[in-house]
This record gives C-alpha cells, structure tokens and sequence, in this order.
C-alpha cells in the first residue's frame, strides 16, 4: 500500500481547508446514477471524471454522490446537479469527454449546458 | 454489463444496501486461468425465501430494488465461462456471494478496470461501509482496507478531495501490478 504516513501529512492540511470553506460557500451537489442500469451504460467512468474534474479546479464545496435507479434508464448515465438557490437540472446520456464543460459552464459559472439535459434529449424525438 | 469489474461494482452495492458496515471482496486469479470473485458482507442478510429468488431476473421486490438484474447477468456471464455464481447468506447475519469464471474461454468478459471500480465504492461511501479488498494472482499480491485508511486520515471522509487524490494514486499503484496487464 502507498504511503499511509503520506495521508497523515494530507490529513492536517484538509482540516485546515474544511475549517475555512465553512465559512466561504454554499455547497453543490452532483448525483449520479450508479444502479445496474447506470453502470452497465457506463456511470463509473461518468462519475470518476466528476471527481477528477472537481479536485483539479479546486471546487471544495461540491460534493459526488450516487443515487439508485430512477425508472428511465434508457437515458443512462444520468446525473442530477445541484446548486444553490438554483432548480436541479438533470443531464443525460453522459460521457466522460462532456463532464469537464458541465463542471466549467454549470458548476463554475452557473450556467447549465442545455444541450446535454434531459430536456434536449426529449426535444430530439 | 461490459466488463468483470462493473459487475463487482454492481454487486457490491447490494453490500452496501444490506446495510453492512465491512465489505469485503477477495479476487483470486489461479495459475490455470480460473478467477473467483467472493463479496462477503456483515450486512442483514436474506430470508431463504429470498434467497431462492434472487438469481431470476423477474422475482425482484419491486419497491426496494434490491436485487433486479444485476446478480442473474453476473451469473450467465459466469456460466458462459463454464463457471458459476452461488450465494449463502444467514438473515441477521450476512451474505457471501462467490462468483467463479474460466478466464480462459472465449466468453469470458475482460477484468475491466478492477481499481476504478474500488475506487468508485470508497468515493460513493465514504463514511460507511469499510471495504477490505484482496486480491491475488501469479504476480503476486495485493491489498486495501477502508479501515486502515480511515484511521490514518483521522476518520474524516475519504471523499475529501486531498484524500480522493491519494486514493486514487495509491488504489491504481496497490491493485494493476497484480491484476493490470495480465491477458484478461
């Protein structure tokens, strides 16, 4: 196993930045959908390029969690994002090359990537 | 399913829905090509009734979701190999689900992304359950226990994004050696 002395050191300065970014942000949320239908159409990769995304821009108020199976999974991957004082908007069909525009455009900037939610794919049929 | 390790993935979640607070997932690869997947878990376990069903697609309890699709096409996918998947599992007490596959057969699916799929588990949950993966093959040895880890993080989430960080590196560097390259 790598160095477990290395996440001691880690450690120390995490609690430093928790202590400060309560004070500084509201938290954001994405949720993905990792039932038998979300993994089989490829979620796994999806979320890990959230994660990914988010520790390279530093974002420490948002947070990766999965959810269950909710009833359309022809439309997997499917992520919910949430973010505060905004109306969930919900992404589909997802891979990992789109997760870097919906962290930059939506979570950043606060401006939802309309052509990859569930209302555009619904519009297209 | 694509892949060995998005089915572990699958699978372990029922684990995790069981409500078990240690998962642990043993992967041996035998000298002869033979591969078998045991998750074993200390969650509530199922009735025998229960029990009897959840190999058939279309015996699922609806409401919960708790078994669906997932273990029947882990266990055709076994069977193909001319393996098998068996469960035992005591109400109150736990499951243990062993998975056997010939990797050696032409309808074997690939390993996949075995570390992606442990890392997944630990960044979804990262407060509960443990998860104590070992895995062995002609290679060697490998091995990650949640429990370790948390206590040298000092028992914050392992989602933090400074620990995910480690994680990640350290799952990767643990588990390919063993399982990664090798012909599956």
């Amino acid at each position: 196993m790598k160095s477990l002395a290395e996440l001691e050191a880690i450690r120390q300065k995490t609690l430093e930045n928790i202590a400060m970014r309560k004070e500084v942000h509201d938290s954001a949320r994405v949720v993905v959908g990792m039932a038998t239908c979300g993994i089989a159409a490829g979620a796994r990769p999806v979320m890990l390029a959230f994660v990914e995304e988010i520790n390279k821009r530093k974002l420490d108020h948002v947070t990766v969690s999965q959810t269950g199976c909710v009833g359309m999974c022809r439309l997997e991957p499917m992520v919910d994002v949430y973010l505060p004082g905004q109306e969930k908007v919900t992404y589909v069909k997802l891979t990992p090359d789109m997760v870097p525009r919906i962290v930059a455009e939506h979570i950043v900037n606060g401006r939802p990537v309309l052509e990859y939610t569930i209302g555009a794919a619904e519009e297209k049929k | 399913m694509r892949d060995l390790s998005l089915h572990l993935l699958d699978l372990t979640q029922n684990s995790v829905s069981a409500g078990a607070s240690l998962v642990e997932i043993m992967l041996t690869l035998e000298e002869n090509g033979w591969l078998t997947m045991v998750i074993r878990d200390n969650g509530k376990g199922m009735s025998p009734e229960l029990l009897a069903r959840v190999t058939s697609p279309f015996a699922t309890t609806r409401t919960t979701r708790k078994v669906g699709l997932g273990i029947p096409m882990m266990m055709e996918n076994a069977e193909k190999t001319g393996g098998g998947l068996t469960i035992r599992s005591t109400e109150g007490k736990g499951t243990e689900l062993t998975v056997t596959l010939d990797t050696g057969n032409i309808d074997c699916l690939p390993l996949g992304d075995l570390p992606g799929t442990l890392l997944s588990l630990i960044l979804m949950h990262p407060d509960r359950p443990d998860f104590h993966f070992h895995g062995a093959s002609p290679q060697g040895e490998c091995d990650v226990d949640t429990r370790e880890i948390r206590q040298a993080a000092g028992g914050l989430p392992l989602n933090e994004p400074a620990i995910a960080a480690w994680l990640q590196e350290a799952v990767y560097e643990e588990i390919n050696p063993i399982f990664g390259g090798a012909n599956l």
